[in-house]
């Protein structure tokens, strides 16, 4: 392989993982605070990619606005979700907890199909992120650094609260010890939507970046994003901010350099990408950035 | 301050707490005191918000807190430092104290305090940087001490503070209970295996037996009592 086409795939690998990362994030985080996997999650990426579509194509929004609209609605919905589906079942065995989460993806993407229709529609990159650039003999198309930037800057704001702010601390307060942290004066019901809010935010930043760099979005477009960043998020080490990125990037990167160095194999894509995950999980079972449990009592 | 009465509380068909009263008086140490089970951690539980009651008052400063939640409980004025402290292993001892005190907004005034419980317990000092689950037993019992405190609570509740600790740790941690009472008037509401340390340091105490109230008075009259003396204090 040429270092031209390396460079090519490894940015290409490097776009796709910023946006496993961007969804994977919501899972973590959900996961860390309330143990639930977010089966719904994925379908918030769709969410996004279709409010962002009809922000443009129905109400001739320019895209700076229709964008971080599409981001606010699909927000509004995610704490819907959280409010109606899971916050009443939170006393409940876990188990009840998932089927809601798998009832409300079932939800969504069958009101999507419903409301915006089966066929797939042509998502109209804005002219910015449809240039082709070249640096040398290396060529891409402007939506690739754009994802990669657009990511790093939502992965650093969203670190910068978990870490430096009352919120941020509470949050990691929560996914250690509930109870605790209400005596603590922390209102948690509140910690806990705003979880849900960050995580909502950033699918639907990662379903507007998604339908840019693959555009053509139908209602079950989150479906395999959605597995795959929950897999990323395992990966990552789940519940694990930091992990959930990088288990991102990693499986992005993965995916996109297997089938460069082995073109032969680009049918057996996700089937070897996996196969090489489940490999290191059972090196490192509780992902790559997961700690490992020992606690005093 | 705290009053309390006729306190019912279920844990399913468990009657946990069978009609409790008591009172905390402003700037006084009071001591919960009973065997294992009787009901003392549910008690503070139930002041909390954690577990509701079934039946009964509780009031504090005139406001009724039934039906509140943990959060708006410490909003009012009462902190307390669980059972077996709690503290959150995966944030740093600073954090752990910066949580404490979240109802708070005076940044400097917050930062002042925790320097404050820096210097009442100077192991904890050494380790700000270090996430509280490298701690020792004892030093995470300071912490959690140290955390309760930081809401500054009007009345401060403390749940077995020398549980797990060395004799000598315990009583260090006893005198400071009675050094923040005896300097600031902090009210504190003390849970304590050890009865014979809790009735030295406290005004006035409750001995809860299976859900109720089986006893009270005075720390020194108990502390002098003979039936006390030889079911709880192990003296014969
Ligand atoms: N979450 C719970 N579910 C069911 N029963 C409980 C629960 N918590 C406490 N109990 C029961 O309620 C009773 C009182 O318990 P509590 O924890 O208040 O006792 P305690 O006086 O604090 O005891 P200890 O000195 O051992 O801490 C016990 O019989 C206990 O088994
Ligand atoms: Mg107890």
């Amino acid at each position: 392989m040429t270092i031209e086409s390396f460079l090519q795939n490894l940015s290409n690998g490097i776009s796709l993982g910023a946006l496993y990362a961007l969804i994977s994030i919501g899972y973590t985080m959900v996961y860390g605070i309330l143990r639930l996997i977010n089966f719904a999650h994925g379908d918030l990426v769709m969410l996004g990619a279709y409010f962002a579509f009809y922000g443009v194509a129905m109400f001739v929004l320019p895209w700076w606005l229709a964008f971080p609209l599409a981001i606010l609605f699909t927000t509004l919905i995610g704490i819907v979700i959280e409010k109606a589906a899971y916050k009443p079942l939170r006393e409940f065995p876990r188990i009840n907890l998932f089927a809601a989460a798998v009832a409300v993806a079932f939800l969504l993407e069958n009101l999507a199909i419903v409301i915006f229709g089966g066929r797939p529609k042509a998502f109209a990159r804005p002219a910015f992120l449809d240039q082709l650039l070249k640096i040398g003999n290396i060529s891409f198309v402007s939506y690739t650094p754009v994802i990669i930037i657009t990511t790093i800057v939502l992965c650093t704001v969203l670190i910068l609260i978990i870490s430096r702010t009352k919120a941020g601390i509470a949050m990691r307060a929560l996914s250690k010890d509930i109870e605790t942290t209400g005596l603590m004066g922390v209102d948690t019901n509140r910690i806990i939507m705003f979880a849900f809010m960050l995580g909502s935010a950033l699918a639907a930043a990662g379903g507007i970046l998604w339908a840019i760099k693959f555009p053509q979005i139908n209602p079950l477009m989150g479906v395999m994003p959605g597995l795959k960043a929950f897999i990323a998020a395992v990966l990552g080490g789940i519940g694990n901010v930091w992990g959930a990125m990088i288990g991102g990037l990693l499986l992005g990167v993965v995916e996109i350099m297997l089938v460069a160095f082995f073109p032969q194999l680009a049918g057996y894509r996700d089937a070897f990408a996996y196969t090489i995950l489940i490999v290191l999980l059972l090196f490192r079972p509780n992902g790559i950035m997961g700690e490992v449990q020992a606690e005093k009592v | 301050m705290l009053k309390i009465e006729n306190l019912h509380v279920y844990y399913g068909g468990i009657h946990a707490l069978q009609s409790i009263s008591l009172q905390v008086p402003e700037g006084k140490i009071i001591s919960l005191l009973g065997a294992n089970g009787a009901g003392k951690s549910t008690t503070l539980r139930t002041i909390m918000g954690i577990v509701k009651p079934s039946e009964g008052r509780i009031e504090f400063l005139g406001e009724s807190l039934v039906g509140l939640k943990s959060f708006q409980v410490v909003m009012k004025g009462i902190a307390l430092a669980p059972e077996g402290r709690r503290v959150f292993t995966n944030l740093t001892v600073t954090e752990n104290l910066a949580l404490g005190a979240y109802i708070r907004s005076e940044k400097a005034q917050i930062r002042e305090d925790i320097e404050e419980i820096y210097s009442l317990f100077p192991r904890l000092k050494e380790r700000e940087k270090q996430s509280a689950g490298t701690l020792s037993g004892g030093e995470q019992q300071m912490l959690a001490l140290g955390r309760a405190l930081m809401s500054k609570p009007k009345l401060l509740m403390i749940d077995e503070p020398s549980l797990g600790l060395a004799p000598v740790l315990s009583q260090g941690v006893l005198s400071k209970l009675k050094e923040l009472n005896q300097t600031r008037g902090q009210t504190i509401l003390l849970i304590e295996q050890n009865a014979r340390a809790a009735l030295s340091i406290a005004d006035y105490a409750y001995i809860l037996e299976t859900g109720i109230v089986k006893l009270e008075g005075p720390a020194a009259e108990l502390a002098s009592d003979d039936a006390v003396r030889r079911t709880y204090l192990g003296i014969h």
